[in-house]
């Protein structure tokens, strides 16, 4: 291989790039990223970023001495593939013959129907949607958040600690409820509400409304389905996200939810592979494809989509290990391992969930499944370090 | 010379948190060596005490960047800066920190306290 592209310059881009360089390959490497910043770390942009806590700076994913000897192309975006020539065309209508491709072009935030173009809505993912949500968090005094997830459990947590009054509409019956499960999603959700979070549960978003301000629409509240209007200044929608694939139609690369993978990161295609939010690996435990959204994903599938790469698929990867997930919410640290539907019962064996510090254990039968720890870090740290090294079940 | 603790106490596997300032991690490892490490992760607010460790590495408890002992130079992101390291000396049983006279690589909004 004499010419590796890396699509995409997040978190996995970079470290698939930095992987290759250290299992041996010394050809032409180009990196291609959207965006026009260096790679970053997005985790921060909901939480000690969007707070004002850190800067850009601090953001900065790359070590200040690296140099892997990485051509960037950064501002462009892929725009088409040829999965036969190896051709992939830009958006500045240029076009790169290479030899083998990373996918990893990431996800983009699930946007709500009729609030394109409309000001003050909001969805949060890149450093660009921080800084303009920041802005406008600094002179509001009411936020409405649509989604529980991590990004919107997060947001409401920061712009409640910046002052604002804030509201979290969330569909399902508590937030974070289909990571953690419902009981303990009813605890985190009790200790958002000490803190000043309104909670709306079970409710769905009918509109954003709108008033014509300065010629322009802008924002001005949501309406749920019962009728209900909640006034607002700003509101972020954070409903998912959506894998960024669509330059791969017609490519020859087989698509799913994501770019359909085998359990070491390879495509349908020879000499490509792909990695981080885009990419829908093969779990064998579950007999399935599915996207992993997170962080730790990301950091520990991209040596192995360089090995895949570099061995033509020869090399076999080792069984996944559990997901880890970690969240900042107010004065909580969060963190998760496993998969809280595989169990049949969760028990709080540390602390108490009122206290806002406690551990929970979910089982199937007398196995552990996943653990839930808030402001047990260390004790935390002990059962992840058990899941991790446990066997790998067949589901 | 900071006394840390009496060897004894500070069985293999195990860490020791130092309430210095900033507070400094001993680590007695599988093998039998002694490390200390500066107990703040470079990346955010986060005790490596409370880390994982395993051979002469420490994964910090967070978000799981690996520093290693001996150098404290670290693996993979979130960190991107060294830790800072300590000499360990071991006199009659007791364990002791000789604090280095390096500026520590603390993560942003954590100060040493009467400093800026």
């Amino acid at each position: 291989m004499n010419t590796v592209c890396v699509v995409g310059a997040s978190l996995a881009g970079l470290l698939t790039a930095r992987a290759l360089r250290d299992q041996g390959y010394e050809g032409r490497l180009v990196v291609i990223g959207e965006e026009r910043h260096r790679p970053y770390d997005r985790p921060p942009l909901s939480k000690d970023f969007l707070k004002g806590v850190i800067g850009e700076a601090d953001l900065a994913l790359e070590d200040d001495g690296e140099d892997p000897r990485i051509e960037w192309r950064l501002g462009v975006a892929a725009t088409g593939l040829d999965a036969v020539s190896r051709r992939i065309t830009l958006s500045d209508g240029t076009s790169l013959v290479v030899d083998g491709i990373v996918i990893a072009t990431g996800a983009a935030a699930r946007t709500l129907p009729r609030t394109e173009g409309l000001r003050g809505v909001h969805t949060l993912r890149t450093l660009d949607d921080a800084h303009a949500l920041r802005a406008e968090l600094e002179s509001a005094g009411r936020l409405v958040v649509i989604g529980g997830g991590f990004i919107g459990a997060e947001v409401a947590a920061t712009a409640r600690e910046l002052g604002l009054g804030v509201t979290l509409v969330e569909s399902g019956p508590a937030p974070l409820a289909g990571v953690v499960g419902l009981t303990m999603a009813q605890a985190i959700a009790a200790l958002h509400e000490q803190r000043g979070v309104r909670l709306i549960a079970g409710a769905r978003v009918t509109e954003v409304t709108a008033t014509e301000r300065a010629g322009s629409l802008r924002a001005d509240g949501v309406r749920l389905e019962d009728g209900t209007h909640l006034p607002a200044d700003v509101v972020v929608v954070g409903i998912g996200a959506v894998p960024n694939t669509a330059w791969l139609r017609g490519s020859g690369v087989e698509l799913g939810d994501g770019v359909l993978c085998d359990e070491g990161g390879g495509t349908s295609v020879p000499g490509i592979v792909a990695v981080g939010d885009c990419a829908a690996w093969w779990d064998p435990a579950q007999g399935r494809h599915h996207r992993i959204e997170h962080w730790t994903g990301a950091r520990q599938r991209a040596a192995v989509a360089a090995a895949t790469l570099l061995s033509g698929g020869t090399a076999r990867p080792a069984p996944p290990r559990p997901a880890y997930i970690w969240s900042d919410q107010f004065d909580m640290k969060i963190q998760f391992i496993g998969r809280a539907d595989e169990a049949d019962t969760v028990t709080v064996e540390e602390g108490d969930p009122a206290d806002g510090r406690f551990l929970a254990v979910y089982r199937q039968a007398d196995r552990p499944v996943a653990v839930l720890g808030v402001n047990q870090v260390r004790l935390f740290t002990r059962w992840r370090r058990q899941l991790e090294t446990m066997p790998v079940q067949a589901g | 010379m900071i006394p840390a603790c009496p060897l004894a106490s500070l069985p293999r596997g195990e860490a020791l948190r130092l309430d210095v300032d900033p507070p400094i991690a001993v680590f007695h490892t599988d093998d039998g060596d002694l490390f200390a490490i500066d107990d703040t992760c470079t990346h955010q607010d986060a005790s490596l005490a409370d880390g994982w460790l395993e051979g002469c590495e420490v994964e910090c408890p967070l978000h799981a960047s690996r520093f290693d002992l001996r150098t404290g130079m670290v693996d993979a992101p979130p960190a991107k800066r060294p830790v800072r390291t300590h000499q360990v000396v071991v006199e009659d049983d007791v364990i002791y920190v000789v604090p280095s006279d390096a500026p520590p690589n603390l993560p942003p909004g954590v100060t040493v306290k009467g400093q800026a």
